[in-house]
């Protein structure tokens, strides 16, 4: 029951769903609760030795890599791009479905998504490590075959910040993440400079699916929201990505309203959505797939989204 | 009063309870928005309150459909899916949001009247009134139950694995698919309401009149054909107005779990009573079952929401394990 969003956006289940699936799968299946408990724990991003790598993955399981990996398979979008964003992108040898930034690996083999992962080809393709999201279910599989798994999880920016550092020890060049992660806060900040005085405090809706599933402060599109110096009608205590009461959006009345256009042309003819401010006085932000896609993805172009954020609320503050 | 009686006043109040609960539940935990202008009388008359109907015929649509199908098949386990008409549904459901996510536009069961929503709920309903036509073709008529059940049950497994090639084709399909598998009633309108409501009116009166059949059936179909009932045009008829209630509550809001099987075991378990009877107290039934995890799946974590198909799982599936250890115990 895990919303196909999520998988598709690679990011955690929604809190409130995970509260209920928690209590009702993980009794049963240890390594879920494994994983439920993994996920709330920070552990240290990575430590590395002379000539081997050492590192230490999502799950505490300490990996050490006699030489840097020359063969990756990346079964995360965002991981795919974070790869590349840190110059590896040539020793890419296999990506997920969905990874589409850069344009060089669409040109990789297509190696299934988080529950459908093609063993078999990932197998043939000889990796030396793969890198996959906790919810994935080819870990043990992969790993018993002998194959190693790299977990890393990208639900915030700090999450993106600590990926980066162990990929970056990954590749080789544990220098690289800094940088890179400097030039995506510079972004952010610029972007954050550019939102109009008016506009600044304005609640925002954030929507990620028609369900409706909300992106609220405590995701990763929350958090550069606020960054941006923009409200969120979703608290945090709701978890990162809440399926919402569609009536707690109309009592919320935002003052602006985020989404990617296809539905956000629909949403006026929504029961009683009609009367949303924001969708009459069309204080909204309809984003176009593409653009949507980099919104959605906690990678290296986070800073690129902000400034997309910006960009659209720049065009508001203009209107009459 | 006779245990029916009481039954039936039984369903009547958790009808009107259940409405009020669905009234008075909201985002915000329970509350009594005040009618009248402003938000609070909005959210009441254009959120809750079809909301709430709505919930209420879609179970009473599954609740009836389940009375039929048990009632035809002569089977305590038949459920109102049973005639291919979930896959057809959700085989169509797959299929236009596969052409709409490859035609690069996009579509989406939260609007209400946008044609995106037409076309999704018109699909699913052609859909499901396909995937049983297509059973009866199989199993050439209603003539025998046992070749009709099969047919349905062949053809249930052969469009579910068609949607799922589409779905892995088409990833873009899933999320829509997704939602459509697990039911939901978050966005049912005024609109919605009229046509849920229009169908039951409408069948509502032809399956109690066809009960007489049901009943006639209930003592076999040698029994059956020697009281001189044209069996197999009576079953088409039945058939025909199971595959139309089934069609149209999916259509609205999923494909809800469960609601259409334990409807009549809930009448039958307090009331057993002939099928003019359990027909009328199946629907009334499921529509409090349906409300009931509706009104359950918003207020739990308020305000945010379950999906109501795994509510009635819940509720349902836990009442039918009841049902099974107290028949062993007994």
């Amino acid at each position: 029951m895990t919303p196909p969003m999520v998988r598709w956006m690679s990011l955690g289940r929604p809190s409130g769903l995970c509260r209920f699936a928690c209590a009702i799968r993980c009794v049963g299946l240890a390594w879920r609760s494994l994983m439920c408990a993994a996920l709330l724990a920070a552990l240290p991003a990575s430590g590395w030795a002379s000539d081997s790598i050492v590192l230490r993955d999502l799950r505490g399981h300490a990996q050490t890599f006699g030489a840097s990996p020359q063969r990756i398979v990346s079964l995360v979008p965002a991981l795919t791009e974070s790869v590349c964003a840190l110059d590896g992108c040539g020793r890419l040898v296999g990506t997920d479905r969905h990874s589409s930034w850069p344009a060089s690996v669409l040109a990789l083999p297509k190696l299934g998504g988080l529950d459908d992962a093609q063993i078999e080809r990932i197998v043939a393709l000889r990796p030396d490590v793969v890198l996959a999201a906790p919810a994935a279910r080819v870990i043990g599989r992969l790993e018993s075959l002998g194959i190693r798994v790299l977990v890393l999880e990208s639900k915030t920016h700090a999450d993106v910040q600590r990926s980066l550092q162990v990929l970056a020890t990954l590749l080789g060049t544990p220098a690289a993440a800094e940088p890179l992660w400097a030039a995506i806060e510079r972004d952010v900040d610029r972007a954050a400079a550019r939102v109009p005085p008016a506009l600044r405090g304005q609640r925002v809706y954030f929507e990620v699916d028609t369900t409706p599933y909300a992106a609220g402060e405590g995701s990763f599109i929350g958090e550069t929201l606020a960054r941006l110096g923009v409200a969120n009608v979703v608290p945090a205590a709701l978890g990162p990505f809440p399926k919402l009461n569609p009536e707690f959006i109309v009592r919320a009345q935002p003052d602006i309203v985020m989404a990617a256009s296809a539905p956000l042309a629909e949403m006026g003819g929504r029961p009683g959505w009609d009367q949303l401010h924001a969708l009459r006085d069309v204080r909204t932000c309809g984003f176009t797939p593409s653009r949507y896609e980099l919104l959605v993805r906690p990678g290296p172009r986070m800073g690129e989204a902000a400034l997309q954020i910006a960009d659209c609320l720049v065009a508001m503050g203009r209107q009459p | 009063m006779s245990q029916r009686c009481r039954l039936a006043w039984a369903l009547l109040a958790a009808g009107v309870l259940l409405g009020l609960a669905g009234l008075a539940s909201g985002s915000d935990g329970w509350s009594w928005p005040a009618w009248g202008g402003g938000e609070d009388g909005l959210i009441l008359s254009q959120i809750r309150a079809p909301r709430t109907l709505g919930a209420w015929l879609v179970g009473a649509l599954l609740g009836l459909s389940g009375a039929i199908a048990q009632g035809l098949f002569r089977n305590p386990l038949a459920d109102p899916y049973l005639l291919g008409s979930a896959s057809g549904a959700s085989l169509a459901v797959v299929a236009v949001l596969a052409a709409s996510a490859l035609g690069g536009g996009a579509v989406a069961w939260s609007a209400a009247d946008g044609l995106a929503r037409l076309g999704l709920v018109g699909a699913a309903f052609v859909g499901a009134l396909g995937g049983v036509l297509l059973t009866l073709v199989l199993a050439r008529g209603a003539r025998e139950t046992s070749r009709l059940l099969l047919a349905g049950v062949v053809v249930g497994v052969v469009l579910t694995a068609l949607g799922d090639l589409l779905a892995s084709a088409a990833p873009e399909a899933l999320r829509g698919r997704q939602v459509f598998m697990l039911g939901t009633t978050s966005f049912l309108s005024w609109g919605s309401v009229g046509w849920l409501a229009a169908g039951l009116l409408a069948i509502l009166p032809v399956a109690w009149w066809l009960a007489r059949v049901l009943d006639a059936l209930a003592l076999g179909e040698d029994s059956a054909l020697s009281l001189g009932l044209a069996l197999p045009r009576w079953r088409l008829v039945l058939v025909a107005a199971l595959a139309l209630a089934t069609g149209l509550a999916v259509s609205q809001a999923g494909l809800v779990a469960f609601v259409g099987l334990v409807s009549p075991h809930l009448v039958r378990r307090w009331a057993p009573a002939p099928h003019g009877y359990t027909v009328l107290a199946s629907t009334a039934a499921g529509g409090a079952l349906l409300l009931a995890a509706d009104v359950l799946a918003r207020s739990l974590i308020a305000p945010q929401e379950l999906p109501v198909g795994v509510v009635t799982a819940v509720l349902g599936g836990g009442y039918l394990l009841w049902l099974l250890y107290r028949r062993r115990a007994g």
